[in-house]
């Protein structure tokens, strides 16, 4: 079963993917569950399109950028071992720039 | 699946970082204006009937800040008459931009808006100072200019205070940046919630204990309309090290911001360390830690075609040119007209000058408001 879901980047995360914010994404089939570890890494892939280093440190986001998953921080959620289901919306919101 | 909110039943959304509950939207939002109000409070910040201008860049910082001073004024009556103030730097593609985010502010929060500009207090916009000094100590100049344009501004709108978004991943990134540079002055100041009071203006900084965290998350709940684009002309790598640090600290151990905060709070200077002393600039008339201000420096600097003036030891760069022109008077008196006092251009051989921020520095968001990168 492929996962259809949505993703946004706000906050300037946008500009890692050409000032794209809301993406509309069908995941490809896998053997195993899609967790927000495996989406990163795809995202880095497939959508990040400059600078993957200002998203991704190691194997997760860099510190500094807020993760939600269906509203909720994603700290309450399991972070990376997240499980995710079909219509979820995971929102990254960078915090790196001055206000 | 979420965990249920630590002040209700509802499910949680946000887990703090300072203190590790998880709340509910409402809860969040109480908690998140309370602690504000309290801080407010417990600081003695304002007095009934004082103007308070709201230091306003259209970002999320300023944002929340305006959103939250106008409920807090309301709810506990503080009595305070707020307006928004905004410094246009002249940086074409950036502040343009962000100043449209603050005109809808402005409607929003039925708050009146007053606008100084670079170009009317100085002469000189960003993109002009840009074109003539480069990429390379852009933001010293900003940041002195910006300091001073909030209190020429503020004074002239009649208010008695300067409110800034600063929050206390600021505030901790700006004391690790002051321990690594010896800055002791600035370090035994940066973690005051009120400056300024000897001199002009005061300034608070409501969101001193407030993380960075919590005011993107409550922009995001509350859907505020906020400008998040990177100032063009902002490569300050020295904060931005500074900036990726505390990030990663907090990842581990989020107490560690407040925990940095209250080590700057803490730190007493020794009674033989030599202080600056304050003193008014002889030329402008504001507060200065020398006989002429910074900003006086710079416009000197820049209307003489020498901008190198401005940043770094002063002497070094006057000395040299002090040279300069006695050497070319001496090719002058030899009857060789054709040689120009100045290339005008500030290319003339200036490239000792120094590195910015040393003494009087103001580097890019020390304490000087605003831009923060």
């Amino acid at each position: 079963m492929t996962l259809r879901i949505t993703v946004e980047f706000s906050g300037g995360a946008e500009l890692l993917c050409r000032n794209v914010k809301k993406h509309s994404l069908t995941l490809p089939k896998k053997e195993e569950t899609w967790l927000i570890r495996n989406l990163l890494k795809w995202l880095q892939e497939n959508i990040i399109k400059e600078r993957p280093e200002l998203f991704i440190q190691g194997d997760t986001v860099r510190p500094g950028i807020l993760v939600l998953i269906n509203d909720a921080d994603w700290e309450l959620m399991g972070e990376l071992d997240y499980e995710i289901q079909e219509n979820d919306r995971v929102i990254f919101i960078s915090t790196l720039h001055g206000g | 699946m979420p965990r249920k909110c630590g002040g209700c039943d509802k499910n949680a959304i946000l887990k703090r970082p300072k203190t590790g509950d998880a709340l509910c939207k409402e809860c969040f939002f109480w908690a998140f204006e309370e602690e504000i109000h309290h801080t407010i409070e417990s600081a003695k910040l304002f007095s009934p009937g004082e103007t308070v201008a709201i230091g306003a860049s259209g970002g999320k910082d300023s944002t929340v800040l305006a959103h939250t001073m106008k409920i807090l004024n309301e709810r506990h009556g503080y009595g305070l008459n707020l307006i928004l103030l905004s410094v246009d730097e002249g940086i074409t593609g950036y502040r343009d931009d962000s100043l449209e985010t603050v005109k809808r502010n402005q409607q929003q929060y039925d708050l009146p808006l007053t606008i100084v500009s670079y170009e009317e207090l100085y002469g000189w916009t960003m993109d002009a100072i840009v074109k003539q000094i480069g990429l390379k100590n852009n933001c010293t100049f900003c940041g002195v200019f910006r300091r001073q344009a909030l209190d020429r501004g503020a004074m002239k709108l009649g208010a008695n205070k300067i409110v800034t978004g600063h929050n206390a991943d600021d505030i901790a990134e700006t004391v690790i940046m002051n321990v690594l540079r010896g800055d002791i002055a600035r370090l035994q100041r940066c973690t005051a919630i009120t400056t300024g009071t000897e001199g002009y203006l005061p300034r608070c900084k409501p969101f001193k204990y407030t993380y960075e965290k919590e005011i993107v998350m409550y922009a995001y709940f509350k859907k505020l309309d906020y400008f998040s684009t990177e100032c063009i002309y902002s490569p300050n790598a020295y904060r931005g090290f500074a900036r990726a640090y505390i990030k990663d600290l907090e990842k581990i151990r989020p107490s560690s911001i407040i925990d940095i905060i209250h080590s700057g709070e803490s730190l007493s200077v020794k009674k033989d360390v030599r202080m600056p002393t304050q003193t008014v600039c002889t030329r402008c008339n504001f507060i200065s830690s020398n006989d002429v201000c910074k900003a006086c420096v710079m416009l000197e600097g820049l209307n003489k075609g020498r901008p190198r003036l401005g940043i770094g030891k002063l002497h070094k760069e006057r000395r040299k040119w002090e040279e300069e022109l006695e050497e070319q008077s001496k090719i002058l008196s030899n009857g060789d007209g054709t040689t120009p006092l100045c290339c005008g251009g500030g290319k003339c051989g200036a490239d000792g000058g120094g590195e910015c921020g040393t003494d009087e520095g103001g580097e890019c968001g020390t304490d000087s408001g605003g831009c923060k990168n």
